[in-house]
């Protein structure tokens, strides 16, 4: 069954493949980046990104940006 | 030496990332300030759009400690979220407590201010709460055992400079940790003078990234911190009223 998630405040169809938020980041090509995921609301620790992407699953991916 | 929390820091320039006009300006004027902890915000990442550089990215991790604020935060439960997410980053576990209260002034809200650092202290942050200079707010903070103050000097971006020197020296007295001039910091002139009225460093960000040539201001700002921390040390002359001369009266050439 197809996944839509919200990613970043946006409607995401996550392929097939993608069962895990470690996979999601992969296929985003962000895992090398320096961020940090929540999930649901609830923020995920780095040993966590194992844990499953399913439907209707609200992500959101933050990082550091310029700021004073 | 700058200890904030145990933490020791030989620099007492604190530098904002946000706002400069490319990542090589921005370079060269971290290197040039010798600051070593750079405040960066915390955002939702825009994934949709190509990968832009990111400053934080390329900085050297061993040589810098991150002070994360959490501008966007208008109440203490948000501003407790946005620590709670910097720190997840692994990378930090110092925070800088930015919640507005004014979306014109850009001036910190006290009572959130206040509750947001007696949460975030409860979760085993080291709190560096940015603060309007009120006296008695930054007395109830250093009583609930944050870790540093930083008193404003003016609204945030405004460049005013030091508009109550009274009311940051009757901080700087009475603070039982350091106290950090965050805000409002326009020239070098204005960071010498906090440094000169005792203060224990000065986190700024605008008067650097928007000075014309901001590396040579980063530099014109360390040695301005440096020069008014070694006056306040020094310890200055008294004021007075009427001249007093500098040679000697006596053995006057006649006329």
């Amino acid at each position: 069954m197809d996944k839509t998630i919200d990613l970043n405040g946006k409607s995401y169809s996550v392929v097939p493949e993608v069962e895990t938020v470690q996979q999601l980041l992969e296929h985003l090509k962000l895992s090398d980046r320096i961020l940090i995921v929540e999930k649901n609301k609830e923020i995920l620790q780095k040993d966590h990104y194992g844990a499953p992407i399913m439907d209707r699953d609200q992500i959101e991916i933050i990082h550091f940006v310029g700021g004073g | 030496m700058l200890q904030i929390a145990d933490k020791k820091f030989s620099s007492r320039l604190l530098l904002g990332t946000g706002k400069y006009v490319s990542f090589e300006t921005q370079k060269q004027a971290v290197a040039v300030s010798e600051a070593d902890i750079l405040t960066f915000a915390v955002q939702r990442m825009n994934i949709f759009e190509a990968s832009q550089p990111n400053f934080l990215e390329q900085l050297d991790l061993d040589r810098y400690t991150l002070l994360p604020n959490t501008a966007g935060a208008s109440t203490a439960e948000e501003a407790v979220h946005i620590a709670k997410l910097a720190k997840a980053s692994g990378l930090c576990d110092m925070v800088k407590v930015e919640i507005i209260g004014c979306s014109r002034s850009l001036l910190p809200d006290p009572v959130e201010t206040l509750r947001a650092s007696e949460m975030l202290l409860e979760e085993g942050f080291i709190v560096l709460p940015y603060t309007s200079d009120d006296v008695v707010l930054a007395r109830k903070l250093c009583n609930l055992g944050v870790h540093a103050i930083m008193p404003g000097a003016a609204p945030i971006g405004s460049g005013h400079g030091i508009l109550n020197p009274l009311n940051l020296s009757l901080i700087i007295e009475q603070s039982n940790v350091p106290v950090i001039v965050d805000a409002g910091i326009g020239s070098p002139k204005d960071a010498a003078y906090a440094m000169e009225l005792g203060a224990d460093g000065v986190l700024l960000n605008t008067a650097v990234s928007e000075a014309a040539d901001p590396v040579k201001m980063a530099l014109a700002m360390k040695l301005a911190i440096e020069a008014g921390h070694l006056g306040y040390r020094a310890g200055r002359m008294p004021v007075r009223d009427y001249g007093v001369a500098s040679s000697p009266m006596e053995g006057l050439v006649p006329n």
